[in-house]
């Protein structure tokens, strides 16, 4: 067998095989079908074959093939597209929506998920050509479990504490412990609320993490993470029992309100805390450079 | 016909002076009557029952 033949194959088998580590169903509940595992797949591996022909390329030479990884962004920015417009379509039907910030943040993590199966077609092919097959073989592994270290984010247990909370009513008011939830009308929904609702509060652990939780985007990923594990009771026509997530707006902290299918307040703090910190929502304000009150008072 | 979310779809009262103005009103003889109209209307139009404290209900779509 030709060497160059080889080294792309090398390339493309690690590659390809990334893409599968990085393949997995989780609790986010997507991709959860037969058909999108086929086409990741397949678009893993055509992203593995576009990393690991570069070097051969190079090679040959032929310097001009190098261009057409210029293609290959283009090509993954349409995977980005792809996703966030099937997910968009699915969010109209759904009951308890995803959010447009969770959209995003899963369709970049797609298109992320490509380039790193590419960066490590490169590596193992440029390994491989320059040190044979073991050290394609060791470069292959670090890249892979490189790449599961970049892909796994951080989840809102890292930046919050998730206690359990108490739902009462303040005349037609729902309120979890003192945050303000919504105007329950129907007085039989009321009782039902508070028979079968469960509620917990996320404590911010600092200014980044409140920032971070305030945004709607990160409060609806929590709501929708709940949702899932849990099951909820909403339907079309009980808008009562959507899950809600609100703030405290003296404190910055909020509050979580669900009709689960499963009551059980142990799990509904488990499934809060696997909560993806979405990419969009993070924000850092304390890094900000802003002098702090303590800094305040010495300057006065 | 789709509502733009917040809008109040429906009132439903037990004081006719209370209430005026552009969304259909209903009214109703008792607190028990109250709460079933509330209700159904809430099932029909698919939206939230808030209550104005004040013996009157409102109908909105969220």
């Amino acid at each position: 067998m030709p060497e160059y033949l080889i080294v792309i194959a090398a390339g493309i088998l690690a590659g390809t095989l990334s893409r599968i580590v990085l393949l997995r169903i989780d609790y986010r509940q997507y991709p959860g079908y037969p058909h999108s595992y086929i086409s990741h797949l397949l678009l893993g591996f055509i992203a593995s074959a576009l990393g690991a022909v570069a070097i051969p390329a190079v090679m040959a030479p032929e310097y001009t093939a190098v261009t057409f990884l210029a293609l290959a962004a283009q090509q993954f920015r349409e995977i980005r597209n792809m996703e966030r417009r099937t997910l968009e379509s699915l969010e109209r039907t759904e009951l308890v929506k995803r959010g447009l910030d969770y959209i995003e943040g899963i369709a970049r993590t797609f298109e992320a998920r490509n380039y790193l199966v590419m960066a490590t077609a490169f590596a193992t092919s440029l390994a491989t050509q320059f040190g044979g097959l073991s050290t394609g073989g060791l470069t292959a592994i670090i890249m892979i479990l490189l790449s599961r270290v970049l892909m796994s984010g951080d989840i809102l247990e890292n930046i919050c504490d998730v206690v359990p909370a108490r739902l009462s009513f303040q005349g037609p008011i729902l309120m979890v412990d003192e945050i303000n939830m919504v105007n329950v009308g129907l007085k039989e929904r009321r009782e039902k609320i508070l028979e079968n609702g469960l509620a917990v509060r996320i404590k911010p652990r600092d200014g980044n993490a409140r920032s971070t939780i305030h945004d709607m985007g990160q409060r609806q990923a929590i709501a929708f993470t709940a949702a899932v594990l849990l099951g909820t009771k909403k339907d079309v026509n009980i808008p009562e029992y959507t899950p809600l997530v609100r703030k405290n707006p003296e404190t910055g902290e909020v509050g979580l309100y669900i009709m689960p299918m499963e009551k059980d307040l142990d799990r509904l703090i488990a499934a809060v805390k696997l909560t993806p910190v979405l990419e969009s929502a993070s924000s850092k304000p304390l890094l900000a450079g802003l002098p702090s009150g303590k800094d305040k008072k010495r300057m006065g | 016909m789709e509502h733009e979310a917040g809008s109040i779809l429906a009132v439903i009262t037990l004081n006719k002076e209370l209430v005026d103005g552009g969304a259909p009103i209903f009214f109703a003889r008792d607190e028990q009557e109250l709460e079933r109209l509330a209700l159904y209307l809430s099932k029909i139009l698919k939206a939230m029952v808030h209550d104005l404290d004040n013996g009157t209900y409102v109908v909105v779509r969220h």
